[in-house]
């Protein structure tokens, strides 16, 4: 793997190693990019400097091994995985290693900045690498005090023996391995002899979470630190015209009533193109106060008057325009093989359905928030954030600051979800404190969250196929979306290359309502809507939908397109996985069965849902997974990803709803928004695939099946084909959930 | 403003705080217990459960005004050392994914589990359906509130 393309990949360009002043060598290296000739090493830990590296390891005099990463934690794990692919490598005992990362009652540990979620499959390598590099660096050390040829000793679990038995631990020689040249050379472990990877290690965060220590951008306080509550437009397409705070700064504990907006439309001036950056053209009213609760009581004390500029959208009016996207001629083509009207023509049958899939919004169980202290000498930002880079960059174009200026420390996230790709919280916060010279942190409310959020956009497919002889002769999938559309890879999944006529197309509808990535962007929905589709091909040619999508893999398996982006025999493999685990057409009577299977994010997943009904209303018992992700690091923390997934997939396709009307969001909090809870929740059984391929996302992968899945069982119950999400709303109609 | 004199995780208190604050934000902003989650502010997601006199309660709810004569328990006061029978069988099960809820969801188990020691798989899930995990940890918190019923 090369570290980044125009590198010349070398390992004395992305590792450093020193003595420390209190003994003990420490390691710095970088993930993506390589070191600065200039990284200076620091003495001492307190100094630890993440611009010049990405993560330090620290193995002390005892043995001991430290693993210092700013590395963001969503929830995906990789606090625990990606130390323990070094500690693998390095060949010590997990147990002896202590991960000191994102926390926020360490205050020997000043976190700048890094380069933002970095996952398992981009760094595999170079995590590997690091560990393999330091492990021979030690081995080179004891061969030196020994005056014998390393290639004569053998190192594990931090012991090094020679060929008479005598032993060292990493620990003895570690000021003298600190300070040999980095090796050109290294050898990797073979994967059957890994001891770590493949062992359950729990979260090490686990102690801290369930004595609730402070871990989370909520949680973080300074002292005199203000509390800021912020009052945005209550429908999108309005602005700010005018407010009476009189009556918000009579409530004790509030501070002062400012408006922000000046610094942030600057960016739109600019036409300042980032994705993550999402605003409003509004003026925004700001309550500042000793406490949290002042700030957002005084906050529904604010009388304000707001103005039109854009149309303000509706539910309706989505349901018309992308229905006229679905009829509009000139789309962006993304993919498209043979000769799609011929078939057509040529076709015994022609099926087409359109699925549609409302807005959602993410709802992260911590709301967002963040904290900033702008000062003439410098910025200090701390909070949630899955993009610390794009802040730091962010807030630099806001304030007119220098970079070198502005420190983002990253804390603990209750959940992203995509939310926290955007910088629109740190931006808010940053213009405040700037604004009122004083430290303060913007606290969202559950209210604010859900009503002023970046959304899965609204999206309808439409799907049509050809049906000749009893096989599937063309296939054409329509995007209306909304804001973009899907990325082009997507055209490259399932079914490409299975089907001899094919396209792939998209058109988009433009919304004043704002728009982003929301969990398995675009593949969340268009999963549940092609595998329903098969799912019906399958009826209509009397084949069995295993059988079914088999049949078509074959054609896939030793395709010479480059651009087909999944493996037909790596599908086929899950999707046989499954089928065995799940008991598929052997469930004992009463249980309804629905499969699905998918490819995204790198990964294979196929998926079986047992329904069973009781009064006549669907209850989804159990769904079996089978999963390709390469190689499984933390099995236990790779399956609490896939069984949160699938449910998160069920729990959205099932009852999730975000209607607009006059602009504004329907659904405000969690009495009128319906999350899935556990009564409603299945078991989740998951079975990896076992290879030695490199490791694959896991985060998203397991939900875009799921919907399909719960579609597919709910017909098989019913009778009832699901073309719209919430399926309860399906249901309800046809009088089933009356 | 007025003061409150609390009694929270066995030490008496002394906030000042108005009169309709929620126990909530008095123990996140006034006495930095901020192990109590705010998820929804209106009683339907239970990240912010602490136990009033026993029985688990929704703390964004539970007015400073009303609660003297009251024992308050958080998350931080559930036990000495972190090793209650819930919080032991949360570690053994590796329940959390990004955590925030799980204070919440540990509340709910223990006081639960005080009132019915040997409960059914039904039970459980009646039990713990007022708290949302939005990481969707669901299997791992029945399977961990089984595990501390056993333990117990």
């Amino acid at each position: 793997m090369k570290l980044h393309k125009n590198d010349n990949f070398s390992r004395r360009n992305f590792l450093k190693t020193s003595v420390l002043a209190s003994g003990g060598m420490l390691i710095g290296f970088n993930f993506l990019t390589s070191c600065k000739p200039e990284a200076k090493m620091p003495k001492d830990i307190a100094s630890l400097n993440f611009n010049d590296f990405n993560a330090y390891i620290k193995i002390s005099d005892e043995g001991y091994v430290t693993i210092f990463s700013p590395n963001p934690e969503i929830g995906q794990g990789v606090k625990t995985s990606m130390p323990m692919i070094i500690a693998e490598e390095l060949d010590v005992e997990w147990k002896n290693v202590t991960v000191a990362q994102g926390i926020l009652d360490t205050k020997n540990y000043k976190r700048q900045i890094a380069g933002g979620s970095q996952s398992i499959r981009s760094n595999w390598n170079v995590l590997r690498q690091t560990g393999a590099t330091a492990k021979q660096m030690l081995v080179t050390a004891a061969a030196n005090k020994w005056k014998v040829d390393a290639s004569t000793l053998k190192a594990s679990k931090g012991t090094i023996t020679n060929a008479n038995g005598e032993t060292l631990g990493y620990g003895d020689v570690v000021r003298e391995a600190a300070l040999l040249e980095v090796p050109e050379k290294i050898k990797l472990k073979e994967i059957k002899d890994f001891s770590i990877i493949g062992k359950d290690a729990i979260n090490v965060d686990i102690d801290k979470i369930i004595t609730g220590k402070p871990l989370f951008g909520l949680d973080y306080k300074t002292e005199g630190m203000l509390y800021a509550s912020v009052l945005r437009p209550p429908s999108f397409g309005q602005v700010l015209a005018s407010f009476d705070a009189t009556q918000a700064k009579n409530i004790s504990g509030v501070v002062d009533v400012i408006t922000i907006g000046d610094k942030a439309r600057k960016f739109l001036d600019k036409g300042y193109v980032s994705w993550t950056v999402a605003l409003s053209e509004s003026d925004k009213v700001v309550v500042l106060a000793t406490s949290t609760w002042a700030a957002i009581k005084a906050k529904k004390a604010i009388k304000a008057i707001w103005k039109e500029t854009s149309q303000l959208e509706s539910t309706e009016l989505h349901h018309q325009k992308l229905t006229s996207v679905l009829d509009r001629k000139k789309t962006k083509v993304l993919r498209e093989d043979g000769n799609l009207t011929k078939a057509f023509k040529e076709a015994d049958t022609v099926i087409e359905r359109v699925y549609s899939s409302p807005f959602l919004p993410h709802n992260c169980m911590e709301p967002m928030n963040f904290y900033a202290n702008v000062t003439a000498a410098k910025i200090d930002l701390v909070g949630p954030t899955q993009t610390p880079a794009e802040v730091q960059k962010s807030v630099a174009v806001l304030l007119d600051r220098k970079k070198e200026e502005i420190s983002v420390e990253m804390t603990r996230m209750g959940g992203g979800f995509g939310r926290r790709l955007y910088a629109d919280f740190a931006i808010e916060a940053a213009e405040i404190s700037d604004k009122v010279k004083k430290p303060i942190k913007m606290v969202s409310t559950r209210e604010d969250d859900m009503t002023t959020g970046i959304y899965k956009p609204s999206v309808k497919y439409s799907i049509k196929a050809s049906l000749k002889g009893g096989k599937i002769t063309g296939y054409h999938l329509k995007e209306a979306a909304m804001n973009g559309g899907m990325y082009g890879a997507i055209s490259n999944f399932f079914p490409a290359g299975c089907i001899p006529n094919f396209k792939v197309e998209s058109a988009t509808y433009n919304s004043n309502i704002t728009t982003g990535a929301w969990r398995a962007p675009y593949t969340n929905f268009l999963a549940f809507a092609e595998q329903s589709f098969f799912d019906e091909l399958a009826t209509e040619l009397k084949v069995d939908p295993i059988q079914l999508r088999l049949n078509l893999l074959q054609k896939v398996k030793n395709t010479t397109d480059k651009k087909i982006q999944y493996s037909g025999k790596r599908m086929e493999d899950v999707i046989k996985l499954v089928r065995q685990k799940g008991n598929w057409g052997k469930s004992s009577n009463g249980v309804y069965q629905g499969f699905a299977a998918y490819y995204s994010h790198n990964s294979h997943v196929a998926e079986i849902a047992d329904l069973v009904l009781q009064d006549g209303k669907p209850v989804i018992k159990k769904v079996t997974v089978a999963v390709d992700c390469g190689v499984v690091v933390n099995p236990t923390g790779a399956k609490n990803q896939v069984e949160g997934g699938v449910i998160d997939g069920i729990g959205h396709a099932m009852y999730a709803d975000f209607a607009f009307k006059d602009g504004k969001p329907q659904s405000k909090n969690f009495d009128s928004y319906r999350l899935i809870r556990m009564q409603e929740t299945p078991k989740v059984e998951v079975h990896f695939v076992q290879n030695e391929l490199s490791p694959t996302g896991l985060g998203e992968p397991g939900l875009p099946p799921a919907g399909g899945a719960v579609a597919n069982a709910i017909n098989a119950a019913l009778g009832k084909r699901m073309y719209n999400q919430p399926f309860v709303k399906e249901l309800e109609k046809s009088t089933i959930l009356g | 403003m007025p003061n409150y004199t609390l009694n929270v995780n066995g030490k008496q208190v002394s906030v000042s705080a108005d009169a309709d604050t929620p126990l909530l934000w008095v123990l996140r902003d006034e006495l930095n217990l901020v192990g109590t989650k705010f998820g929804c502010g209106i009683a339907q997601c239970g990240a912010c459960t602490v136990h009033i006199d026993g029985v688990a309660t929704r703390s964004c709810q539970m007015q400073v005004s009303i609660l003297d004569d009251t024992k308050i328990t958080t998350i931080e006061g559930l036990s000495k050392d972190g090793k209650h029978p819930v919080q032991e069988a949360w570690k053994e099960i590796d329940v959390p994914q990004c955590g925030y809820c799980q204070s919440g969801q540990i509340m709910t188990a223990a006081a639960f589990l005080e009132e019915n020691k040997n409960p059914s798989e039904k039970e459980i899930r009646e039990a713990m359906h007022g708290n949302i995990c939005r990481c969707a940890s669901y299997n791992r918190i029945e399977k961990a509130v089984k595990l501390a019923s056993k333990n117990s």
